[in-house]
């Protein structure tokens, strides 16, 4: 068993970030709440949308970071005109590479443009594996501005992470033995 | 239909349109994905008449049924970059998340890969015809039955390939568990193109593989979405 007598509740504003050493169940929670897995006695209540960037980051590496956010656009029912879309990635710090396959991008600039998705910002949940996995300084910092503005818009994060993220006001949730 | 539905009715097309546009440009973006089960099927076919020896009476007679397996072999092999791909870049989970109902999903994702296979196997067919001596009036009932049957195929595929996506080598799974669910499309189908040869009345072979179509392209989507939702676990 990975996890009992968890207890967890999100609100509007509350940043969170789930530690705990590996193998202690934070992606298997994360899949839990995002409804990946029902593979758990429990329940989870959802009062919304929300978006997931797994350790996976859901881009296929065979089309441009634009291709693949256009996609994502139009699952997640947005109708982002591929003008916003570009400003999006500019906003990631991809601007350039709008036309570039993802293959030739390094795993950081895939990592920003899998972020890029949270930005549609119709999502008030964020549900984040390793956000900052393969980011540089600056690419951190972004992780934590989009995560400060999503909080300031009355939006909610649970961050799986082992880096701190180095934010304000984030409450901390540890999984397995440390806890 | 609901009318929560109905409100969505415009983002769940858009997100079959976005789906079909995507699955089509990476096909075309890896050009072998999409080159070789066509290779794959003239080469097989032209096998026959090295094997079997080059007599025109011979091949014509098993021309139905080999035209047919082939196709069905190639789609089969095919089958299993259907999920796979999009399972290991994670953009599976984003599809199960976010397209509700996922069976939308899924149908756009198979009618590209009959886009991309089937119907350049059916468009084919002709000329592999003519290399097994099949007669020049069994033609369009091969490519009808292919029309029609190409299709079953690829949706029958999506559940099995839903079904393995999680598994690591699941290509030969895949393959033990589709075949024997191919048996009566290849018995219809080669059926169908025998008949005509034999100068008998194909329809009823021919009804019989559009209504295992309309049964398919209803049920499976949602079979497949079920499986994947599994298989995602």
């Amino acid at each position: 068993m990975l996890f009992k007598d968890l207890d967890l509740e999100i609100r509007p504003g509350d940043l969170i970030e789930l530690t705990g050493p590996n193998g202690s169940g934070k992606t298997t929670l994360l899949r839990c709440l995002a409804g990946l897995t029902g593979d758990f006695d429990g329940e989870v209540r959802r009062g919304g949308r929300f978006s997931y960037v797994g350790h996976r980051g859901g881009l296929n590496l065979q089309l441009t970071p634009l291709q693949n956010l256009r996609w994502s656009a139009a699952i997640e029912g947005s109708d982002a005109s591929d003008g916003s879309l570009s400003s999006l990635l500019e906003k990631v710090g991809l601007a350039g590479y709008e036309l570039t396959p993802c293959q030739q991008l390094s795993a950081g600039q895939q990592r920003r443009a899998a972020l890029a998705r949270l930005c549609f910002g119709n999502a008030p949940l964020w549900l984040l594996d390793e956000p900052l996995t393969a980011l540089d300084d600056a690419g951190c910092g972004l992780v934590r501005e989009l995560l400060e503005r999503h909080r300031a818009a009355g939006g909610a994060a649970l961050c799986a992470t082992h880096q701190p993220l180095g934010l304000e006001r984030t409450m901390q949730h540890a999984l397995g033995r440390a806890a | 239909m609901t009318a929560a539905a109905l409100d969505r009715a415009p983002s769940i097309g858009r997100a079959f349109t976005a789906q079909l546009q995507r699955d089509l440009t990476i096909a075309f973006r890896s050009r072998s994905e999409l080159i070789n089960p066509l290779m794959f099927y003239v080469m097989g076919i032209s096998m026959f008449p090295l094997g079997v020896g080059p007599g025109a009476e011979r091949l014509s007679e098993i021309a139905p049924g080999v035209l047919w397996v082939l196709a069905l072999l190639s789609t089969l092999l095919s089958l299993d970059a259907l999920f796979r791909r999009d399972f290991d870049d994670g953009t599976l989970e984003q599809l199960v998340l976010n397209v509700d109902p996922l069976f939308v999903g899924v149908l756009a994702k198979v009618l590209a890969h009959w886009l991309v296979i089937g119907l350049p196997l059916t468009l084919l067919s002709p000329l592999a015809a003519l290399m097994l001596f099949l007669p020049g009036a069994a033609v369009p009932t091969l490519v009808l039955t292919l029309l029609l049957g190409t299709p079953i195929l690829s949706l029958l595929g999506a559940v099995g390939a839903a079904l393995t996506v999680g598994l690591k080598r699941g290509g030969l799974l895949l393959t033990l568990i589709i075949l024997p669910l191919y048996v009566p499309v290849l018995i219809l189908g080669a059926g169908a193109v025998t008949a005509v040869i034999d100068g008998v009345d194909p329809s009823a072979q021919l009804a019989w593989l559009a209504v295992i179509l309309a049964l398919m392209l209803t049920l499976t989507p949602f079979a497949a979405a079920l499986a994947l939702r599994v298989g995602l676990e």
